[in-house]
């Protein structure tokens, strides 16, 4: 019965979803650059924890390096960004951050629970200590000028690389990779001893999460023009992904999407509004939700869906 | 012919040997024994075999190959499955997803989806579990449970399987409708080596008897040679 009432959904809701991207794709042709400028936010902190969201979201390996694939995407696009064409860097940023995570994968996935946690956290200050020390040492500079790049490039280039991030974690969840993953998340010793790599896997997803925030990290660093290890390794890179994600729910693929565009404009407003308590605020707002949602917004949307189904 | 054989095999935790040279041998077709006191490596001894744990020393073959320092994965793809004793399911997956599972990543990489599925179902079936295939697995009875852990160890398609303490904290009648399983997984051409510490289950059913005591290997035989062995029977009962 569920499976025919989903089968029965599919046609529709994909028919919604092109709907919205074709609405997404002719925005600026019709709203104010402000807007664009936010959305290009909204967009940042969508990828961001979407593709955490890949590989945290099954495995429950919560990972806090994103900020390290992030920042270091962003220095890519600093320092190839002149020479390559826009495609290009982006493609060199993500690819870069690809690399990266498959050796820190490798070093740091034998770790569990707590230790994983704390050592990607680790891992992601010591990239941006070793940039800083890098810089002023080597290069004797604080911070990288970046090509710039205008709003309407930087709306399009997040659009495509969201779509891509979307489809390759809807792909993901649908293959056996993905039961795989899950199988990770809730006894990875028998999932080893059913025959899945579970190092090899996990590293790979890793890397392929850590693509998609440092294609961002390179197309966000043309927008902001300057860049120093300061803002392109911020903690907040790292922390904003889990608390959105947990906050839209990683039950379903919507649930980091939902989450990181409410709480961008939540904080968006807050910070224009209340600029004093806007922290404050914002921190109320994520307490009473992981308390009173603990499923996120998924959770609450499909407890409310099926309470409409029974009446 | 022999499937699995084990050469000295060591296990050290510390200073603690948790086995200590234990040889054995176990051929294709039999069902074999493990039994011992509580403590007596048995489980440390199926770790060392499914590559849960490495070996401290000695050595492990399958089918005259070296699987010692294999890692878990590689040796279910060789052929081998086990079950937990304290169950590892997948909890919040359905009981359908934990089978499907193992035969997707098994011993046969290549299979395709609608195979995988359609051998799932069939090992539903053969469990007896095809009316809660939509279930969550943590909501499955104990009995049921065991079921399933037995399901998707099978769909792995291993020749050899062993069983942890399959029968534990089952009832008279569970214990008797696991026995019947474990033939009947035998007559599917898989070669068992189990654990267990149901005496009236263990007896009937196990051709061969290899008892642990302290991680050392007291005694090996038939059910009948085991049970009036003296040295067992000191381990059991005491002086």
């Amino acid at each position: 019965m569920d499976s025919a009432r989903v089968i029965y959904k599919r046609p529709f809701s994909l028919g919604m979803l092109f709907l919205f991207l074709i609405l997404l794709a002719t925005m600026p042709l019709y709203v104010q650059p402000y807007f664009i400028i936010l959305l290009n936010t909204v967009f940042m902190y969508i990828i961001i924890t979407l593709s955490w969201a890949i590989f945290s979201g099954p495995t429950r390996y919560i990972s806090l390096a994103s900020a390290a694939f992030f920042g270091v995407g962003a220095y890519v696009s600093a320092v190839i960004g002149q020479v390559l064409s826009l495609p290009l860097f982006i493609a060199t940023g993500g690819l870069v951050s690809f690399i990266l995570a498959l050796f820190i994968g490798l070093l740091t996935l034998r770790l569990k629970g707590i230790y994983f946690i704390i050592f990607t956290f680790g891992v992601s200050e010591l990239i941006r200590h070793f940039i800083l020390w890098w810089e002023a040492k080597f290069a004797g500079t604080v911070g990288r000028w970046v090509v710039a790049v205008d709003h309407t490039t930087v709306y399009y280039v997040m659009l495509i690389i969201f779509i891509l991030a979307l489809l390759t974690a809807y792909h993901i969840r649908r293959s056996k990779f993905g039961l795989a993953l899950r199988s990770i998340g809730e006894h990875e010793e028998a999932a080893a001893h059913i025959g899945i790599s579970v190092t090899i896997l996990k590293t790979i997803t890793f890397a392929i999460s850590a693509f998609f925030m440092g294609a961002t990290g390179a197309i966000m660093a043309t927008r902001w023009t300057y860049i120093d290890p300061g803002i392109a390794f911020n903690p907040l890179f790292s922390f904003m992904p889990v608390l959105m994600a947990i906050f839209g729910g990683i039950g379903q693929l919507y649930g980091p999407i939902l989450g990181a565009t409410i709480l961008t404009l939540l904080e968006e407003v807050l910070i224009t509004e209340f600029p004093y308590y806007y922290m404050l605020l914002f921190g109320i707002i994520l307490i009473a939700v992981i308390l009173f949602l603990p499923n996120g917004l998924v959770g609450l949307i499909e407890k409310l869906g099926k309470r409409g189904n029974k009446g | 012919m022999r499937i699995l054989e084990g050469e000295r095999v060591a296990k050290y935790f510390g200073g603690l040997a948790a086995v200590y040279n234990v040889d054995f041998d176990i051929n294709q077709g039999e069902i074999v024994g493990l039994i011992g006191p509580n403590g007596a490596g048995k489980t440390t001894l199926f770790n060392l075999i499914s590559g849960a744990l490495p070996t401290t020393a000695g050595e492990i073959r399958y089918k005259n190959r070296k699987i010692t320092s294999l890692k878990p994965n590689k040796i279910c793809k060789r052929g081998i499955a086990r079950t937990f004793q304290l169950l590892k399911l997948f909890g919040k997956m359905t009981v359908f997803e934990n089978v499907l599972l193992g035969s997707l990543f098994g011993k046969s990489e290549d299979i395709n989806e609608s195979d995988a599925k359609r051998d799932s179902l069939e090992l539903l079936e053969f469990v007896g579990l095809s009316e809660v295939r939509a279930t969550p697995a943590k909501e499955l009875t104990l009995a049921n449970q065991k079921r399933l852990e037995v399901a998707r160890g099978l769909a792995t398609k291993p020749e050899l399987f062993l069983l942890d303490e399959l029968m534990a904290g089952l009832n008279p009648t569970e214990v008797a409708q696991a026995m019947e399983l474990v033939i009947m997984i035998r007559d599917r051409g898989i070669t068992i080596f189990m654990i267990e510490h149901v005496m009236k289950a263990i007896m009937s059913v196990c051709d061969r008897i290899m008892v642990l005591d302290h991680g050392v290997k007291i005694a090996e035989g038939t059910p009948e040679e085991i049970t009036t062995n003296k040295k067992v029977i000191e381990v059991y009962l005491g002086e």
